[in-house]
């Protein structure tokens, strides 16, 4: 199976091609620069690069979320009409698994996080059990740090943080867990499309079309007018004229 | 002459939507979803659940416009993308879209402006003969547009500081008509009378520029002040008074720059050309004042955002061979 990876829910930007567990090229930038303009160069020069055409690709993974709104329908918008328009496959994973999955060799309980601001962080538990395979422990969530770091005090072992948001995060959670918590490495805090591509391929093929990004969170505006109008959510909003 | 069609796309606001357009000037398809339907909650559109609808949406959309127009990647000759001006989350998805469908089938790329798109969804209806002026209404956007040749615009009037159709949505609010209100106070102005006498702005200066604010200030304040002195005002008067004043202005501002220009053709533009006290009066002044000079008006379905005419307006630059690259960005405040 011949995967192209895609990353673009935070400030790093990831794109990977793969063939089967083998690794072919990946390209990892950690810059303040805009997404929009340079994924599709970027996907344009790595397939050249390594001597492939978006033609003989089986499958587009792309990270679905959490992460930056914008970043997250950049990256999910290219990934599924590429999909859609090459008819290849179209596969989505938590850009907080990818994260978690860097954390190879340990049997720690994993905590990837991003900052979501005002003290927040989108954050989840993975753990890789006894075959290597990493396993989701609680569901992804937006949830406020010190809330967080106080639910996982309730288990026993060890815990260790990563993502690239972890040293603004790591005093909160030393609170709660003391000497219990550590921050990866820092080769891991980066999130790496050569791991969401090989996660990707375990994963079952989306509906392209109503494939959409998990961003953890309504809208603002939306959560204010649900909170409002509790029963009067309606099946479709948008509508052909 | 050979046919050339162009896929375009467009997402600068509240609806997503996709065309397949040949030659410029012929539809094969245009699939519109607009997403009104989920911001009549918020009582205007909200930025952020307009990039999620578009995202929900596009694929389909896309594939639509391409089976309605019967039509495969190897017939097309670009794909054509409404660049800005607009919302940048809600453009972001029309253009990644775009590139991507661009690089996987190796066609060229055509960045639109919208405004541009709305002008030449006129190109749809009748071709544009030049040297040309147009008058551009929407709910951003007021403005009087001198277009010599194909591709050139000059911007010979513009508000000061509200958009026609940002008054229309404001006096809508005051009134209390569900949001976007412009259609039903064009409604309700027909079985009204001009009574209140509302200011015409800027009718007496020596420009082609135009100002809504101190109109809808006037409609507040007539509609409070009769609140608080327990008056009744008919709606319906007031709907015809607010618009009699809008559509005078539009029409004589046009009509005199219109006079003033050596121009074939005026063509109207933009969402708020679906107003029918506009389109008669502009009919009906023109006809009188300047009937050598063909007036253009596009149906109902061209005048709201729609990716037909940013196919109809991406044909000159395909002509030109004027393509974007794959990095193409969103420009939320791009200019004409």
């Amino acid at each position: 199976m011949k995967v192209l990876a895609m990353d673009t829910s935070n400030q790093a930007m990831s794109i990977a091609v793969l063939e089967n567990k083998r690794v072919i090229g990946e390209w990892t930038t950690n810059i303040k620069r805009n997404h929009s303009e340079r994924l599709m160069p970027a996907i344009d020069a790595l397939l050249k690069e390594v001597n492939e055409s978006p033609e003989q690709l089986d499958r587009i993974v792309v990270a679905k979320g959490p992460g930056s709104y914008t970043g997250l329908r950049i990256g999910v918008t290219t990934a599924k009409t590429l999909a859609w328009t090459l008819g290849k496959e179209l596969a989505g994973v938590s850009s907080l698994e990818t994260l978690a999955a860097n954390c190879v060799g340990t049997r720690a309980f994993i905590v990837p996080l991003f900052d979501a601001r005002r003290g927040n962080i989108y954050t989840g538990l993975y753990q890789y059990d006894e075959q290597g395979q990493l396993q989701q422990i609680e569901e992804d969530t937006h949830i406020s740090a010190e809330q967080w770091a106080e639910y996982l005090s309730r288990k026993e072992g060890q815990f260790v943080l990563v993502g690239e948001d972890v040293e603004q995060y790591l005093e909160t959670f030393r609170q709660y867990l003391q000497e219990r918590v550590t921050a990866a490495p820092s080769q891991q805090h980066l999130p790496r499309a050569s791991v969401l591509g090989l996660l990707g391929q375990e994963k079952a093929a989306e509906d392209v079309h109503t494939f959409i990004p998990d961003y953890l969170k309504l809208a603002e505006a939306e959560e204010n007018w649900r909170k409002a109008h509790p029963n009067e959510l309606e099946d479709a909003y948008v509508e052909k004229i | 002459m050979e046919k050339k069609l162009i896929l375009a796309i467009e997402s600068s606001c509240d609806e997503t939507s996709a065309a397949v357009i040949e030659n410029g000037n012929k539809i094969l398809s245009n699939i519109v979803a607009s997403q009104i339907k989920s911001h009549m909650r918020f009582g205007g559109v909200v930025p952020e659940i307009a990039s999620r609808h578009h995202v929900e949406q596009v694929t389909q959309i896309i594939e639509e416009a391409m089976e309605t127009a019967e039509v495969d990647y190897e017939d097309l000759a670009a794909v054509a993308v409404t660049q800005g001006p607009g919302l940048v989350g809600a453009l972001l998805i029309g253009v990644n879209a775009a590139k991507a469908l661009a690089y996987a089938h190796h066609l060229p790329l055509i960045a639109v402006n919208h405004m541009a798109g709305h002008i030449y969804a006129n190109q749809l209806v009748e071709p544009m003969k030049f040297p040309l002026l147009a008058l551009v209404v929407s709910g951003g956007h007021t403005e009087l547009v001198y277009m010599e040749e194909d591709g050139s615009f000059e911007i010979v009037g513009e508000t000061r500081d509200d958009a026609a159709g940002e008054a229309y949505d404001k006096v809508g609010r005051v009134l209390g008509l569900t949001y976007p209100g412009g259609k039903k106070i064009d409604e309700m102005a027909h079985k009204g009378q001009d009574v209140y006498g509302f200011p015409r702005a800027m009718l007496k200066e020596d420009n082609y520029d135009f100002s809504f604010s101190g109109l809808k200030s006037a409609f507040i304040n007539k509609v409070h002040n009769a609140e608080q002195k327990g008056e009744q005002l008919d709606p319906e008067d007031l709907a015809a008074s607010f618009q009699a004043s809008v559509v005078e202005v539009l029409v004589t501002k046009t009509v005199q720059a219109a006079k003033e220009h050596p121009i074939k053709q005026l063509l109207l533009a933009g969402g708020v050309a679906a107003n029918k006290g506009l389109r008669e009066a502009l009919k009906e002044t023109m006809a009188k004042e300047l009937p050598d000079v063909e007036l253009v008006i596009p149906p109902l379905s061209l005048c709201g955002d729609n990716a037909a005419m940013i196919g109809a307006a991406a044909f000159s630059a395909l002509d030109k061979q004027e393509f974007a690259a794959l990095d193409l960005n969103a420009k939320p405040g791009l200019l004409l």
